[in-house]
Formats: structure tokens, C-alpha cells, sequence
């Protein structure tokens, strides 16, 4: 089985990975003539974080960005779980509703953005709304393939025992289709992470999104970069917690003594 | 008994309510099973089934499996894992009731849903092949177990297997089917007194009935 617990060799490599990247920037940043307003060197970047996490207009950007992705996530999470649930339970429904759901998966969200920002104006609810739209598919997804993928001989011993159709979906199908939701969740809090910095590129004037558009425009390079560095331990921190449920809310699993993909 | 592929399954989930017959009707206690397609809610609560795969839900801890019937019908929560704990005890997991199921051996996951069946206290047990899938020791160990467990909760019993001395060894009579589609061959009674020590299998009379439903088996076979 794998260990649940890094070994001072992986952190090892981990860590060293890093250096060496950071290494590698820092000295192809001093040797070729590459423009500062194209590449800052890394210790600027990281100048540049210090300084814009000292500032607490960074920290309301933060809010506001964690806000929208929360609460799209969370807007994802439940309609997902509800419509995967119905698709995954009624064969019929999912038959007629399928074909809508594929459109809506490879449609370009990000074209639709601007279309939403028109209709919802440029406030919070759009930024929510697009986080929520972009985190749907995979929840609606998971959540359809795990109740789906219920024991046969679970769904007998249900027969056996007379279970009513909602206490088999409380006692058996749901808990069945936990693992599959969770990995739905994992796609989709990186999805509704992207949904709302992106929508935040285009309008309105907050959030870490807007904070990386502005310091663009003003050929801020440095504090762009921070900037973006902060978007990713946003996303990592998400991303790790959403990962950490899985053990919590699914010990009987195998998947939850495995470590998640890049945790 | 019959041989593989027989529809012996077939016929313990058209007995558990959960094949529909065709024809022909399934009468327990009085009680018709099916009626127009459709399987009597009343006549299943007399009825528990142990399938192949010891099918507990890898999710709850043992006792909660055991008192799954339980909760179903609202027994309060203390009182059913209490119930349940009785049962552990009596099929021999006692200790592990807190423990999920996966880290159970196979032996112990088919005492657990044997616990599982005989919770409810039914009328008719229908066990489906519950061993087949033990090595032959803890086969027999099992099949010592199981006339313990049934002589301290008595019922009717249907068990299917396809191991003849085992089939004589638990069985007041032996049901030998023929190949598919299934016929009843033949009904062999079995008088042996209960308990019955594992040495009856060495005795002449024992082995006797074990070579006369073999050769209706192999007649079956052969036809
Ligand atoms: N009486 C029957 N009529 C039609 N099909 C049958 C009948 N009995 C069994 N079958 C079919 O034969 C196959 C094997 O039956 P099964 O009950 O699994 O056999 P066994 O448990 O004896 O190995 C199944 O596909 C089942 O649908
Ligand atoms: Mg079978």
C-alpha cells in the first residue's frame, strides 16, 4: 500500500525541484538580456510578493477572489450532486437531458462570459455565477458515474431488505457514489478557481484577477508575478482542502489511503 | 444441489423476492412470495437471504451492517447495536464490531452477514453458496459454525452448494437438481441426529448418501 505520509526523500525532491527551477530562472534572467518587463528575476518576484502582502488592499482583492470561487463551488457542488443524482437514478431523464449536457461541456465557457457579465452586470453574483457554470460538468459528472457505480449485489441486499427508494439512495447509492463526488470536486474547485479569475480579467474592479490586469497594464511585471504566485497557493490551498475531505468524509475507500494526484 | 449453471441461484432469488417466476408459485408459511409479478412485502420479512459475496456495505462498521434490518424498521439505535453485538457474538466476530468490513477476513465478512440474515429472527433462510469462496478449512469450520448458529436460532434453511458432502453434512434432506433448465432429480432425507461431529463424514451411512446423490449428479451431468 502507499504510504500516506511523505518521505524525507520525496520532500527531498520536491524541494529540490523547486531550487533548481528557481535556480535555473535566476541565472538565465542574469546571462541572457531578456527585459525585466518580460521576466523579472525571481528575487524581485519575491520583493515584490513581500511587499504587495503587506499591503491589506491585497487582502480585500483575496477576499473577494476566495469569495466568488467558494460560493460558486458551493452553488456546483449542490446542483451537481441533485442533477447527477436524477440523471444517475432516471435512465429516461438522462436520456432526453444528455445531449444538452454535452453541449454545454464543450461549449467555450469562456466565450460565454461576456454574455453572462451583460446579463448579470459586472458584481459579484456574475463572478459567482461563471465560477459555478465552469465547476458544474465534472460534479454533475462524478456524481452520476458514482451512483452508477453501486454493487449490484448492494442493490439486492436493498431488494432483500425492502428498502424504499430514498433510503436506498441515503444508505446505499449516495454513500456508494461518495468517492466519485469527491473526485468531482477536486476537478471542479480548480475549475471554479479559473471561472472566477478569469471572469475577474474581464470586468469589474476587484479581485486578484483584476489586481493581476492592472499591474499588466501598468507594466507592474514584478507584482504581476507575485500576483499570480498568490493565485496559485490560492488554488493549491483550495485544492488540498477539498483533496483532504476524501480521507474525513470516505475512510472505507482505498482512494483514501492513497495521497491525491500532486498532494 | 445441481450443477453449475443450473439456475440454482435463479431459483433461491425467484424463493427471495427478487427474480420474478414465470410460472409457478413460491409459498412460505402460508404466504404467497409473488403475486402478479410483483413480491409480497409481507411474505419477505419472514424471509432473509446470505448471498455469495458476503455483500456488506463497506461503509459501515460492522455492527451497523448486522443491524441494518434493524434500522430499516426503525428500532431505536442503542437497541439494534446491541442486538447486533448478540449476533456477533454469536457467529464468533465478537471484538469486531467497530471494525469496517474491509478489514475483515472473507471468513469473517460471511459470519458477519450470516449475523446480518439471522438478525430479524426469519422464518426462512436462504443461503447462496456462502462458503464456496472459503479455503477447505475454514470451509468446514464454517459449516461446524453454522449448524451452532442455526441450532441456537432455528429456521428453515435453503442452502445451496455444490459440495456434496457438505450438502449431506448440513441437510435434513438434499435437494439434487438436474442440468439447465433445472428438474428436481431426486430428494434424498438425511436422519442424522444434530450436532453432528465432523468424524459423521467418515462413517459408512454418511458416506453412503454422499455417493447416492453423486451419482444422480452425475447422471444429470451426464444427460
Ligand atoms: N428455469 C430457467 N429458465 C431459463 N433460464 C434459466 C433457468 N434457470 C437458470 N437460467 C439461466 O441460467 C443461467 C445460470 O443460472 P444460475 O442460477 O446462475 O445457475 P447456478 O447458480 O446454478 O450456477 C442464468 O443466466 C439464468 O438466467
Ligand atoms: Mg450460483
Amino acid at each position: 500500500m502507499t504510504s500516506t505520509r511523505l518521505s524525507l526523500a520525496t520532500v527531498l525532491w520536491i524541494v529540490g525541484i523547486a531550487v533548481v527551477f528557481v535556480g535555473a530562472w535566476k541565472v538565465y534572467v542574469e546571462v541572457s538580456d531578456i527585459s525585466r518587463f518580460v521576466l523579472p528575476a525571481p528575487d524581485d518576484v519575491g520583493l515584490a510578493l513581500v511587499d504587495i502582502l503587506g499591503e491589506a488592499r491585497t487582502w480585500h482583492h483575496l477576499r473577494v477572489t476566495l469569495t466568488e470561487i467558494v460560493l460558486g463551488f458551493a452553488a456546483a457542488v449542490t446542483v451537481g450532486v441533485i442533477v447527477g443524482t436524477v440523471l444517475g437514478e432516471l435512465p429516461a431523464v438522462e436520456r432526453v437531458v444528455n445531449p444538452y449536457l454535452i453541449v454545454l461541456q464543450v461549449l467555450p465557457k469562456v466565450a460565454i462570459i461576456p454574455l453572462l457579465l451583460l446579463w448579470m452586470g459586472f458584481g459579484p453574483s456574475a463572478k459567482i455565477l461563471i465560477a459555478a457554470v465552469f465547476a458544474f460538468f465534472p460534479m454533475t459528472a462524478g456524481t452520476r458515474a458514482g451512483i452508477r457505480s453501486v454493487e449490484p449485489g448492494n442493490l439486492d441486499l436493498a431488494a432483500t431488505l425492502q428498502m424504499s427508494r430514498w433510503k436506498r439512495l441515503w444508505l446505499i447509492e449516495l454513500r456508494a457514489a461518495l468517492p466519485s463526488i469527491l473526485t468531482g470536486m477536486e476537478v471542479a474547485i480548480v475549475l471554479a478557481t479559473v471561472g472566477a479569475v478569469v471572469s475577474e480579467y474581464l470586468a469589474g474592479g476587484e479581485g486578484l484577477g483584476w489586481l493581476a490586469v492592472v499591474n499588466l497594464n501598468q507594466l507592474q511585471v514584478d507584482n504581476l508575478f507575485a500576483v499570480i504566485v498568490l493565485l496559485c497557493a490560492l488554488g493549491i490551498v483550495l485544492y488540498v482542502a477539498v483533496a483532504a475531505l476524501r480521507r474525513w468524509l470516505v475512510p472505507w475507500h482505498p482512494s483514501a489511503t492513497q495521497r491525491p494526484p500532486g498532494v | 444441489m445441481g450443477p453449475s449453471g443450473c439456475g440454482k441461484t435463479t431459483l433461491l432469488r425467484v424463493l427471495g423476492g427478487l427474480t420474478a417466476p414465470s410460472g409457478g408459485a413460491v409459498v412460505a408459511d402460508g404466504r404467497a412470495v409473488w403475486s402478479e409479478g410483483r413480491a409480497d412485502r409481507q411474505a419477505l420479512t419472514q424471509l432473509a437471504m446470505v448471498f455469495q459475496e458476503a455483500n456488506l456495505l463497506p461503509w459501515f462498521s460492522v455492527v451497523d451492517n448486522i443491524a441494518l434490518p434493524l434500522r430499516l424498521r426503525g428500532v431505536p439505535r442503542a437497541e439494534r447495536r446491541a442486538e447486533a453485538a448478540r449476533l456477533c457474538e454469536l457467529v464468533g466476530i465478537a471484538g469486531f464490531e467497530d471494525h469496517r468490513p474491509h478489514a475483515l477476513s472473507v471468513g469473517m465478512r460471511h459470519r458477519a452477514a450470516l449475523a446480518r440474515a439471522l438478525v430479524e429472527s426469519p422464518r426462512v433462510l436462504l443461503l447462496d453458496e456462502p462458503f464456496a469462496a472459503l479455503d477447505a478449512i475454514t470451509r468446514e469450520t464454517m459449516n461446524l459454525e453454522l449448524e451452532r448458529i442455526w441450532l441456537a436460532r432455528p429456521c428453515t434453511a435453503v442452502l445451496v452448494t455444490h459440495a456434496i458432502s457438505e450438502a449431506v453434512f448440513l441437510a435434513d434432506r438434499v435437494v439434487s437438481l438436474s442440468a439447465r433448465p433445472a428438474r428436481v432429480l431426486a430428494i434424498t432425507d438425511v436422519p442424522f441426529l444434530r450436532p453432528r461431529p465432523l468424524d459423521l463424514q467418515h462413517e459408512q451411512d454418511f458416506q453412503g448418501l454422499v455417493r447416492g446423490v453423486r451419482s444422480y449428479l452425475t447422471a444429470a451431468q451426464g444427460g
